[in-house]
């Protein structure tokens, strides 16, 4: 008999007034009881919509079959057959634009937790399963794979499965690309993606930090002298935009990158940490995705009145609605319909303030979002002693630049098949945010599965 | 994990080594440079590359022991491995059809100005090479410069070496005895390289000073390393690190440079504490 609740079982977290003072995760995850009573809501409908909702296709009603009867290895074997870190994107997927936003039960009622549940299935895995993944026996085939973000490994994730010998290039110290520089500790802890990475190299994968494809070893040079037959670009979106409004180059001014990447890769939220980080005391995010979220909790933890400052209303924001509740709850403050137009300094050069213009929403736009128009003289100053810039992203260059015949769209993102990631060179595809520009884990995941299918199919053919 | 195969001290504060990164050795170029980390939790510091040899596959740096990163480094010996080296990174430099060209230096700058004299040297350019030092005690590559130059000013500030005064009055003096230099090339503390620009704009001299601002990855994603050129941000790791000296905003960078100054005195100090009391016991 299932479970007619019309809500879900509400997520174990931290209180908000405690988890703002600390790094680690805010949500607690199911226990094993919260787990089969949330399964227990899945009606096993027929057409299974969740499916078509999942950019890598997990086998959802199935799993959920396993967690209801109380199976869960079992629920983890389904899932990995589709999906290679299941782990963090039971954290970090969009899921209520996905898998749960076409789930029957949302018509009437929340969805089912599908987020919730995969995450407390591959966290029950991770804690009690002992046996390590067997490696595949080599097909003597070689691909190589840029970048070690969510495309890059899924990507050499399912090529080692099949038998490739799998080299992962990484251009910084520690694999894992976004997950590990841009993701928080508390919304994705570091030792799950090092999990998900110790996983790879059990399968076969080799990983190789600190080269920087393009600079150290070009495509051309891994095709040619390393004996690459395909290679994968999945080197994100690393290149961060500025407004270019005066006062941008003041000291206290970041991009979201830079101040994420201090905190997470660099680990300044450590106590004991060396890695230089100002502990500003009034800080103005700009921007309102997912980054934005991140960078202000982050900065909130640090100690800091944080704001918020977006250009449209909340009902744009682009963050996932999870993040943007999670940051209002832990009392960082919104300014909507606030656009900055220049950031003042002091006499040593650090930032004073932040002057903004309120803005009203005209006509919509090419992205169907009503364009935001500027009040005149309405303009106005926040005192500030820091800025962090969260505008978006864009492709990286340096691959571009270095390697001949790979065709780009203007804005830099690398043009390729859809259905296969092919990109204008033989033998070499691409994916995720190297392709689409900033998206999510869980799209550059599926660009990957996509890419290794067709690299596949490409070395058998050969 | 990168061996450090030869140690040398060239004065009390400034450190060479030569690093076993072969990888690294087959692309470089003067003018580039790579990103260390000393140990697991280290911080990233970018290094301009001193030197190269392809055929042994090295790498070797030039430090001057300025944080808490520079001393752990210096505390390493032959042997030793580095714990991260990446590189080659930024854009190299360029020599290609300059005829005559004046390379100026100061402190520790000269081991980023040698590559690039010899460099020229080498492809048949007329290098004519200014280098400063505070005194005599803090000279290094005196013999190399003297090597890979067509002429050697020598400068210190209190004229206990070569002559006394400032590299800008070294250069000063060769343009207005006639001297005509396809370029200037600049390297070291950003107020020597700010007024060497100064000074070549108002001969009409075109200047590439070299910059090592604050950066993480040193791939374009922190954003930490821009800087204003010609009015333009730029990103020293992937536009540079070399820019024409006119358009910079030295200013700005002056003021950037000193961002983390304080945290890095601070932990400079518990570093060298550290070492201090390991020696004691």
């Amino acid at each position: 008999m299932p479970n007619m609740s019309l809500n879900k079982n509400p997520m174990p977290s931290q209180e908000p007034d405690v988890r703002n003072k600390n790094f680690s995760e805010v949500a607690l995850g199911y226990t094993a009881e919260m787990a089969i009573d949330e399964a227990q809501r899945c009606l096993n409908c027929k057409h299974k919509p969740c499916i078509a909702g999942c950019p890598v296709k997990i086998h959802i009603p199935e799993f959920i079959k396993e967690v209801a009867a109380g199976n869960f290895e079992a629920a983890y074997q389904i899932i990995a057959q589709s999906s290679s870190l299941p782990a963090v994107c039971g954290r970090v997927c969009p899921q209520e634009s996905q898998c749960e936003g076409k789930c029957v039960r949302g018509i009437k009622g929340e969805p089912v937790a599908i987020g919730r549940l995969e995450r407390f299935v591959a966290d029950w895995h991770n804690a009690n399963a002992t046996d390590k993944p067997v490696k595949p026996e080599s097909n003597g085939h070689k691909v190589a794979i840029i970048g070690s973000g969510p495309a890059g490994l899924t990507c050499a994730g399912d090529l080692a499965k099949l038998g490739y010998q799998v080299t992962v290039y990484e251009a910084l110290h520690l694999a894992g690309g976004v997950l590990v520089y841009g993701i928080p500790e508390f919304r994705l802890p570091k030792a799950i993606v090092q999990k998900e990475i110790d996983t790879l190299i059990d399968l076969g994968v080799d990983v190789q930090t600190n080269v920087v494809i393009g600079r150290t070893i070009t495509i051309d040079e891994l095709m040619q002298e390393y004996g690459y037959e395909a290679v994968f670009i999945g080197s994100g979106a690393g290149l961060p935009k500025f407004m270019n409004i005066p006062g941008e180059n003041l000291k206290g001014v970041y991009s979201a990158n830079e101040f994420l990447t201090r905190i997470n890769l660099m680990k300044a939220y450590r106590p004991d940490s060396t890695t230089p980080i100002q502990h500003a005391a009034k800080v103005a995010v700009v921007g309102g995705g997912n980054v934005a979220m991140d960078a202000a909790r982050c900065a909130k933890r640090l100690g800091a009145d944080v704001t918020v400052v977006y250009r449209r209303t909340e009902a744009e924001l682009p963050a996932r609605r999870e993040e943007v509740e999670h940051a209002m709850e832990e009392g960082i403050v919104f300014k909507f319909l606030t656009n900055p137009v220049s950031i003042g300094g002091n006499e040593q050069g650090w930032v004073s303030s932040i002057t903004c213009q309120e803005m009203e929403l005209g006509e919509p736009d090419a992205s169907g979002r009503r364009r935001p128009v500027t009040k005149e003289g309405s303009d106005f100053e926040m005192p500030m002693d820091s800025v962090i810039m969260a505008l978006g992203t864009s492709p990286n260059p340096l691959i571009k630049t270095t390697t001949a015949g790979l065709e780009t769209q203007k804005w830099g993102g690398i043009i390729v098949e859809e259905a296969t990631g092919l990109t204008s060179r033989e033998g070499v595809y691409a994916g995720g945010d190297a392709v689409t520009g900033a998206a999510t884990v869980i799209l550059a995941m599926g660009a990957g599965k996509t890419a290794a299918a067709a690299i596949d199919e490409y070395l058998k053919n050969k | 994990m990168n061996k450090i195969l030869k140690k040398k001290v060239l004065n009390p504060t400034v450190t060479l080594m030569e690093v076993d990164a072969p990888l690294i050795a087959k692309k470089a170029e003067p003018g580039q440079f790579i990103i260390l980390r000393v140990d697991a939790d280290g911080e990233r510091v970018p290094l301009t590359v001193a030197d190269y040899d392809r055929e042994k596959g090295t790498i070797t740096i030039i430090f001057q022991v300025v944080g808490a990163s520079t001393e752990k480094l210096n505390h390493l010996n032959e042997g030793d491995y580095i714990h991260d080296f990446v590189g080659p990174l930024g854009r190299a430099t360029h020599t290609e059809g300059l005829k005559k060209v004046a390379v100026v230096g100061g402190g520790v700058g000269c081991a980023i100005a040698y590559p690039v004299a010899k460099k020229l040297h080498e492809q048949g350019t007329e290098v004519h090479a200014v280098i400063g030092f505070r005194n005599q005690d803090l000279v290094i590559l005196e013999d190399e410069f003297a090597a890979k130059s067509h002429k050697l000013v020598r400068m210190s500030d209190d004229g206990s070496w070569g002559e006394k005064g400032l590299v800008t009055d070294a250069l000063r003096k060769l343009i207005e005895s006639g001297e005509q230099y396809d370029e200037v090339i600049t390297i070291g503390p950003l107020p020597m390289m700010k007024f060497v620009c100064k000074l070549t704009k108002e001969f009409g001299v075109k200047t590439i000073a070299s910059m090592n601002p604050v950066m993480i990855d040193g791939t374009g994603m922190c954003g930490g390393c821009r800087l204003t050129v010609g009015g333009k941000t730029m990103f020293a790791c992937v536009d540079g690190p070399e820019f024409d000296g006119h358009l910079i905003d030295f200013d700005e960078a002056i003021s950037r440079s000193a961002t983390y100054r304080d945290f890095e005195r601070h932990t400079h100090e518990e570093t060298c504490n550290l070492f201090r009391q390991a020696e004691q016991h």
